[in-house]
């Protein structure tokens, strides 16, 4: 913990979980669709549910949505400047079971009518936890430099994506893979000690094999 | 390396030459960053602190209808009992936490509940003392000195501690503070910052409605006014009988026999009142309907 964990960060209250936190879940949200959303529709579970409406979680996300950082002033008037800029939104509470007490769902779409579901937990101090991605089971915070990637689950893919990491001379600092079932559809979800070039994003991209691949670094959270 | 113990903290200022050089040289050394890289960052931080109570504006008010306008109301009041010098810190306190709850502008410090405590005692100060920015920042370093051991030996978060380790630990931050803004002696933070935290033991933490409203916009001007008062006892050469690092070690100890209906899950406490279940149910309509 560096000092700079103690003294701030800077950001919009009342909540570094319920809010700071929720700005970063919309942003993560908005990254991982690849543009703005022009539907955003969300689901707040637990204490997100039961004191969102007082802490601002619901205007917090839709700031994120909207690409905010967690000290941008204009998130109290996110819902306004939401409509403005043509992004539908809904919001409502309700149950994931088992989910961590501070978790939201969203269902984002783009202009091209694509849907990503994203549920995501703050887990206090503005951090916060990827818990799915298309309710395929895919943690990871974004501490570091990541790539998820979803791809068709047959041998050998692993191999091919860590050979070509190891060989731009990124250091891989920790691996999961999910998938729904055996020949379907796979998420790696991959963490890096340095942020990697587009290059070798833009190829791993066009890997046999991959459906999508998303990268995510977020220096400031 | 983050320091974990006040007298490592001690110890290193004694080589520094001042205990927030200490802290400084740590910093860069732990993140591996040039003096003048944390330097920036800590002179950005206080301007946001400036800032956060110059931007207060007594109309606004939360969502919840809980908070806004009450710093205006005791700047207002004419024969202050504390005085005038001390009516401004309860200002200060009262306005940046309420900036908070109306989703304001803060620096978290060390959390946002109790982002009101620090510029509470060292904005009034600056001014009246006429100190520079970088006094301020040394003040910010020697804070965040104390809290790094706090958060490393016990907790800076309610939900794990109790308020005593929220409001309790930024009181104690600024205890610190203030004994470096008055040159005393590296000693005299860690008495400062004892003393703070020995009267706000088993402080928990029982927000009404759980919105960090009511008490925690409150319990800021506690945690400034016990700073200011720990800094005197201090620097005046009042001691504390048992060591800093026991203290905060005995306040860890406290928080984790908290039971979780008084950390931070607005269950317990005041939370539990009458009152605070009715403004529960409203608040939740609210949401709803909105």
């Amino acid at each position: 913990m560096t000092i700079f964990d103690i003294m701030g960060p800077v950001m919009v209250g009342p909540s570094s979980s319920h809010t700071a936190g929720a700005v970063r879940i919309g942003r993560m949200a908005r990254r991982l669709l690849g543009s703005q959303p022009v539907r955003a529709d969300i689901l707040l579970h637990g204490s997100f549910a039961a004191t969102g409406a007082g802490h601002g979680t619901d205007r917090a996300i839709v700031a994120g949505l909207l690409g905010m950082a967690p000290d941008d002033e204009r998130i109290p008037s996110s819902l306004w400047l939401a409509e403005g800029a043509g992004m539908a939104v809904t919001i409502r509470n309700g149950e994931i079971p088992g989910a961590h007490p501070n978790t939201a769902l969203l269902a984002v779409t783009n202009t091209e009518e694509r849907t990503l579901t994203v549920s995501a937990s703050s887990l206090g101090g503005g951090r916060i936890r990827v818990n799915a991605i298309d309710g395929l089971e895919a943690a990871f915070s974004s501490q570091l430099p990541t790539l998820i990637i979803r791809n068709e689950d047959r041998p050998g893919m692993l191999s091919e994506v860590t050979r070509m990491l190891s060989d731009s001379g990124a250091n891989i600092a920790a691996v999961q893979l999910y998938r729904d079932r055996r020949g379907g559809l796979a998420v790696m979800v991959i963490e890096c000690d340095e942020p990697l070039p587009p290059a070798l994003r833009a190829t791993l991209s066009a890997l046999d094999g991959v459906v999508r691949c998303t990268y995510i670094d977020m220096e400031e959270g | 390396m983050a320091f974990d113990s006040v007298s490592a903290l001690l110890e290193a200022a004694k080589d520094a030459g001042s205990l927030w050089r200490a802290v400084l040289a740590d910093d860069c050394r732990d993140r591996g960053v040039p003096e003048s890289e944390s330097l920036e960052r800590m002179e950005a931080l206080w301007r946001a602190m400036v800032r956060s109570a110059a931007d207060y504006d007594p109309r606004r008010r939360s969502a919840s209808g809980l908070s806004g306008g009450q710093a205006a109301k005791v700047s207002a009041l004419e024969t202050p009992l504390c005085g005038a010098y001390m009516q401004r810190v309860i200002a200060a306190a009262l306005a940046v936490a309420e900036q908070n709850a109306c989703m304001g502008r803060i620096v978290a410090a060390p959390t946002a509940g109790a982002s009101g405590v620090l510029p509470a005692v060292l904005l009034p100060l600056q001014e009246r003392e006429a100190l520079s920015d970088e006094a301020m920042v040394r003040c910010l370093y020697t804070a965040a000195g104390f809290g790094q051991v706090i958060a490393a030996r016990a907790s800076i978060s309610g939900a794990e501690g109790g308020c005593q380790a929220e409001i309790g630990s930024a009181s104690a931050m600024a205890a610190a503070a203030l004994v470096q803004a008055k040159n005393g002696a590296p000693e005299q933070m860690a008495a400062a910052c004892a003393m703070a935290l020995q009267n706000v033991m088993g402080l928990v933490c029982d927000p009404v409605a759980g919105l960090v409203e009511e008490p925690c916009v409150k319990r800021n001007v506690m945690g400034a006014v016990n700073a200011m008062a720990c800094a005197d006892m201090a620097l005046a050469g009042v001691g504390s009988a048992i060591p800093c690092d026991e203290v905060i070690d005995a306040m860890g100890a406290v928080g984790r026999l908290m039971p979780a209906s008084l950390r931070e899950t607005g269950q317990g406490g005041l939370a539990a009142a009458p009152a605070a279940r009715a403004i529960g149910e409203r608040t939740r309509r609210a949401g709803a309907e909105g």
